[in-house]
């Protein structure tokens, strides 16, 4: 990133941040007076107790989520298999994708029959967390 | 208003208590937040949003910095250029097509035709500038890897554009119409960006899934050209006798299938019993990938161009035209193909003979497309 742009980023999340800690001041503030609510036995308290933690935790997520950010930043190689077949004896054989590669390529002699083997398969298998919903 | 009278009275007597005589600075703090919030929420809420876009919009350079990279460093190791590509790629980056006028429609799609046809000899001559060794199916893939890149350098320049745009004006709306369609951007870009590596290794796509097809049909019959970058293989089937027509592969290509059908449909004087077309198409979420779906229409993506003459053709001799489709996201179409869409490729060929059984007498001829881009995948 050049320097231009990363001083913007400065610029607009001191406001930001300002809100934040203002946020959490308060918050802080709700949680003190919710302290001496509870020993005067004020029903007060409870609010005041979930004031305080909602400000407390809505100020902490935000913060936390300005610096997660610049993490995942990365263009995804995926593992990608050739599949070569050998079409007289129906010897196979998988492995990584070489450039080059195509599908219905011949490549080198089967290792059984010296038979041209060809490319039968090139894909990428995802492993995908299936979310169960509903629909 | 009565409420808050009853929130005040409440507030100074609990303020009251743990902070004695200085309670009322807390309370003019509560007043402070409550009137910042009145008179500049929207402001706060503008800030926001720019820093998402802002995230969002670091991410995309990012993105196309690392495309603008591989397409350059492919050129140099593919192509051996004798002088550094880097200027001439950059050039690239910024070419430009005009779409033609369409306040008078009639006989656009000529116009388009031709334009996109002059477009690609432009392509075509540049990459052989920049990459002199490179032979005809390496110079489709380049050509394909600096058409992502191309695409990734314009997403970049129009999502930058409305945030300083949006920025200046410190108008909602710019923003928010930025902020609203970003996600869908952002799933764009990163398709993309996979495309993009697809393309530089000559791997296959989920788009290709058509073409797949095609390919093995034709697999161990002859073929010809039968139109500029697609070829025709005579296949017997069921008794039928089909006419399977694909791009020409193993670079990345779409061919030009509207072309290859008017053809098939002239040679045989319109004697065509049916036309089936497999394509790939978007699935809507909730679907699952490679999911085989079967119509009817001309099952074709792209400027339309296509579309338009084979629809064209088929309008002539009143020719039934099928389509069969596998389901994809936008991600999964431009990126290496998923195991579950190569396997579909298996299904829609059983889907196929099922079709020409039911539709079709014995010793009737048709003609099976298998539309995409074929880069990764022969004949
Ligand atoms: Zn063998």
């Amino acid at each position: 990133m050049s320097k231009a742009s990363s001083s913007t980023t400065k610029k607009i999340s001191s406001f930001v941040l300002l809100v934040i800690f203002l946020t959490l001041a308060l918050s802080l503030a709700a949680l003190v007076l919710a302290i001496n609510a509870f020993s005067l036995n004020n029903i007060a308290a409870y609010y005041l107790l979930l004031i305080g933690f909602l400000g407390v935790a809505l100020s902490a997520y935000v913060l936390f989520q300005t610096r997660r950010r610049i993490k995942h930043l990365s263009i995804k190689t995926p593992s990608i298999t050739t599949t070569v077949e050998c079409e007289k004896c129906g010897f196979k054989s998988i492995r990584e994708f070489k450039r080059g590669d195509y599908i219905f390529r011949e490549v080198e002699p089967c290792q059984k029959c010296n038979e041209n083997m060809v490319i039968t398969a090139i894909y990428r298998e995802v492993q995908e967390k299936k979310k169960k919903t509903r629909f | 208003m009565n409420k808050m009278a009853a929130m005040t009275a409440l507030q100074n007597q609990i303020l009251q208590e743990p902070f004695g005589e200085y309670s009322w600075i807390l309370n003019l703090l509560f007043y402070g937040v409550f009137i910042v919030f009145m008179f500049y929420g929207q402001r706060i809420q503008m800030m926001v949003m720019l820093r998402e876009v802002e995230g969002s919009l670091y991410k995309l350079k990012y993105i196309k910095e690392e495309g603008r990279k591989i397409a350059i460093e492919t050129m140099k190791e593919i192509g051996k250029p004798q002088t550094d590509p880097t200027t001439r790629v950059d050039r690239f980056l910024e070419y430009f097509t005009i779409s033609p006028q369409t306040l008078d429609p009639s006989g656009v799609v000529w116009k388009l035709e031709h334009i996109l046809d002059v477009r690609d000899t432009r392509f075509k001559d540049e990459i052989k500038l920049m990459a002199p060794a490179a032979d005809k199916t390496q110079a489709n893939n380049l050509e394909n890897t600096l058409e992502a890149a191309m695409a990734l350098n314009y997403i970049y320049k129009i999502v930058r554009h409305f945030y300083l745009l949006g920025k200046k004006t410190l108008s909602l709306y710019v923003i928010m119409q930025l902020q609203m369609i970003l996600p869908l951007v952002m799933r764009e870009a990163e398709a993309y960006a996979s495309a993009l590596k697809a393309f530089a290794y000559g791997q296959p796509i989920g788009d290709g899934v058509g073409a797949l097809v095609a390919a093995k049909l034709t697999r161990g019959y002859q073929t010809r050209k039968i139109a500029k970058d697609c070829i025709v293989a005579t296949v017997p089937m069921e008794g039928r006798t089909a006419y399977v027509v694909k791009a020409e592969g193993p670079g990345g290509n779409v061919g030009k299938p509207g072309d290859a059908i008017k053809a098939i449909v002239e040679e045989n004087e319109g004697n065509i019993a049916t036309i089936i077309m497999i394509d790939a198409a978007l699935k809507l979420e909730g679907e699952e990938a490679g999911e085989v779906a079967e119509g009817v229409g001309a099952a074709i993506g792209g400027p339309g161009v296509d579309q338009f003459k084979i629809e064209e053709s088929v309008l002539k001799y009143h020719i039934p035209i099928n389509a069969v489709i596998i389901k994809e996201d936008i991600g999964d179409a431009v990126s290496p193909m998923r195991k579950e869409i190569f396997d579909a490729a298996h299904k829609v060929t059983e889907r196929i003979k099922q079709v020409i059984l039911e539709k079709t007498k014995e010793g009737d001829k048709i003609i099976i497309v298998g539309v995409g881009n074929t880069i990764g995948i022969g004949q």
